[in-house]
Order: structure tokens, then C-alpha cells, then sequence
């Protein structure tokens, strides 16, 4: 008479805390899958494509100047990923400089140079090197290369007067020719 | 009396310069050996490279990186210092031990919690395995089989035998 039998109302509570635990280890389980599936994709998803409205950005240059989303709007951008250390850098450094004194005096094209993983000092004594005019600046904290997805050095990426991209280039200009190829056409008559 | 403040001014003079002299050479730094730059640089990762630590990483922008921090360890700049410039100029991935902030809790949480859940997992499968054994120890080592159960075991046993037999 004196057994103690388990009472009906604790019951319910030891079937349910069990359960509880289950789900809440399948759900972090399930929310961590997510996380690392989005890491992964993002990681395979590639530069970014053509027609896409690429990321906008703030460049300060080496000389302090800040050139943003205002100075971009309505005018063609060229932006090349560099570094010192990149000798396929170098093949295209000369012909975008002359390119870019070929474009200037219009004034609807801008050439921003964007230093990748590289030290300043460096990149200045590259910059006197190929005699360098248009802005460059450092990549920092490499903010910009991130937003871009880029994949290495050199990469080029031209902006339409619109904000889309126009065209890219995963490998160096190997003439004048083509970068004013890339680049002519999205110029108004 | 002229010469003696001729020879005072001297003495001033000797005593200013040298002073000079060993403030400049206090505020300059001995060049870091490479075991001090290794010491910082294997705690860094540049983004060329992944994977490779920056003490052994063997590309040009590994060997400038390192004598970034040569050059800033000869400025008197402290370890941590240097790290956070790193952290600024190239972002928080060049770091080895990722800082403990956004979506890099994971790496902190995760490893302790999937252990805590195997050991529990390991807990569980443990007392199942151990129950059944019980079970079974039971009845043996208590009262064993009935009078009855032996009965009906015995005349099993026994017709088994007798449709071998016949066979």
C-alpha cells in the first residue's frame, strides 16, 4: 500500500525535457549547417558578374584623398586590383597610365588604382616607378577586394556611366589597345 | 679668472653635446633579429598565401610583410601594436587566433559544445548498454527458473529429440 508510484502530474515533465533538448541540438545543429552553407557559397560565387551593380566604396588614396559613390556617379570607372609584389602588375602598369592621360581631359573617366595586401612604402616606390598619375590608394583592411570577391592581382573591373559593370579582366592588359576597347564603348559620342 | 669660465663653458658645453649624443642613440632601437620578427610573424597570415604562417610563408609579400615588422619592432613598436596595424591595413583574417567577436564565436563555441554533446551521447550508450546486462543478471542470480518453466523446458527438449530420432 505504501509504494510510491510516480505522480501524474511530474510525468508530463520528464517525457517533455528530453524532447526539448533533442530539438534544440537538431536546430543549432541545422543553424550551423546554414552558416557554413552560406560561408561556401559565398566563397564559390566568383567575382562579380557583368550588369551586376557592383559594391560601392571608398577609396582613400595614399596622398589622403577620399574618392567615393559622389565622384564615381556618371562617369566610367576603371578599377584595378594591384600590388608591388605582382609582376603581372607590371606588364599592364604602363599602358593604363598611358591610358589614363589619354582619358583624363575628358573628365567622364575615372581610373582608381587599388593597393592589394601590399605594404605603403612599397606601393609608393611602384607608384614612382611607373610613373603613376591617377589615384591609387590601399586596400585597408582589405575591405574592398572582399566586396568584389576578387580572386588575385591583377584584376580590373570597368563601371558604366550607369553604376553597372561593364567588363572585367582577371589577368593584365596586354595593350593599350585593349583597355580602350573595354572602355570606348561605354563613352557617349 | 677669464679662463677659468672659458674652461667652465667648456666642460658645459662637452657635458651638453654628450647628452645629446646618448639621447639619439637611446631613441634608436638595435636591429630585430629574425627570431624576434618570426615571433610575431608566425602569429600572422597573409591573404596570398592561406594557410601558410608568415614566418615561413616564401613570396615577396611575405618578405615585405616581415620587414614591415622589423622595421616597426626597430620603432620601438610593441607586439600588440604591430598586430593591430596589421589588423587595420589588411583586416582580421591575417590573424591566427581570430578575435572573438561576430561570426568567429562559433570557433570558439562550437568545438566545446560538440564535445559536451559526444560525451553526453557516449553517457547515454553507455547505461543502455549496461541495462539490458542487468536485466538478464537478474533473474539468474535471484530465483532462477520455476519449477514449471523447467517442466515445459524438459518436454520440449524431450520431443525435439523424438522427431530426430525418427528422422
Amino acid at each position: 500500500m505504501n509504494e510510491i508510484s510516480p505522480s501524474p502530474i511530474e510525468q508530463p515533465s520528464q517525457t517533455v525535457r528530453p524532447h526539448f533538448w533533442r530539438i534544440l541540438a537538431w536546430v543549432g545543429l541545422f543553424a550551423l549547417l546554414v552558416v557554413v552553407a552560406m560561408v561556401l557559397l559565398r566563397k564559390q560565387q566568383g567575382p562579380v558578374a557583368v550588369g551586376q551593380k557592383p559594391p560601392t566604396f571608398i577609396l582613400t588614396t595614399f596622398d589622403g584623398q577620399q574618392i567615393g559613390p559622389d565622384e564615381m556617379s556618371g562617369k566610367v570607372v576603371l578599377v584595378n586590383f594591384w600590388a608591388s609584389w605582382c609582376k603581372p602588375c607590371e606588364q599592364e602598369a604602363a599602358d593604363l597610365e598611358s591610358a589614363w592621360r589619354h582619358y583624363q581631359p575628358r573628365g567622364d573617366v575615372l581610373f582608381l588604382g587599388i593597393a592589394w595586401t601590399d605594404t605603403e612604402s612599397a606601393s609608393l616606390a611602384y607608384i614612382k616607378k611607373f610613373g603613376i598619375t591617377y589615384p591609387n590608394g590601399p586596400d585597408l583592411g582589405t575591405t574592398i577586394s572582399q566586396a568584389y570577391r576578387t580572386t588575385g592581382v591583377p584584376e580590373t573591373y570597368v563601371i558604366d556611366k550607369n553604376g553597372n559593370l561593364a567588363s572585367l579582366k582577371l589577368s593584365p592588359y596586354s595593350s593599350l589597345a585593349e583597355i580602350q576597347a573595354a572602355i570606348d564603348p561605354l563613352l557617349g559620342p | 679668472m677669464m679662463m677659468i669660465k672659458r674652461s667652465w663653458f667648456a666642460i658645459l658645453l662637452t657635458l651638453l653635446f654628450g647628452l645629446l649624443v646618448v639621447s639619439v642613440v637611446s631613441a634608436q632601437q638595435p636591429t630585430p633579429s629574425d627570431d624576434q620578427v618570426n615571433a610575431i610573424a608566425k602569429q600572422l597570415y597573409c591573404p596570398v598565401c592561406e594557410n601558410i604562417p608568415l614566418d615561413v610563408c616564401p613570396t615577396t609579400a611575405c618578405a615585405q610583410w616581415r620587414e614591415l615588422i622589423r622595421q616597426k619592432l626597430a620603432d620601438g613598436w610593441s607586439e600588440q601594436q604591430i598586430k593591430d596595424y596589421f589588423v587595420q591595413q589588411y583586416g582580421a583574417r591575417v590573424l591566427g587566433t581570430p578575435p572573438a567577436k561576430g561570426i568567429n564565436w562559433l570557433v570558439y563555441l562550437v568545438p566545446p559544445i560538440a564535445i559536451l554533446a559526444g560525451i553526453y551521447v557516449l553517457y547515454r550508450a553507455f547505461r543502455s548498454w549496461k541495462q539490458p546486462a542487468k536485466q538478464m543478471d537478474i533473474p539468474s542470480s535471484t530465483s532462477g527458473p520455476s519449477a514449471g518453466q523447467e517442466a515445459a523446458q524438459d518436454e520440449y527438449i524431450k520431443r525435439m529429440e523424438d522427431e530426430v530420432r525418427k528422422n
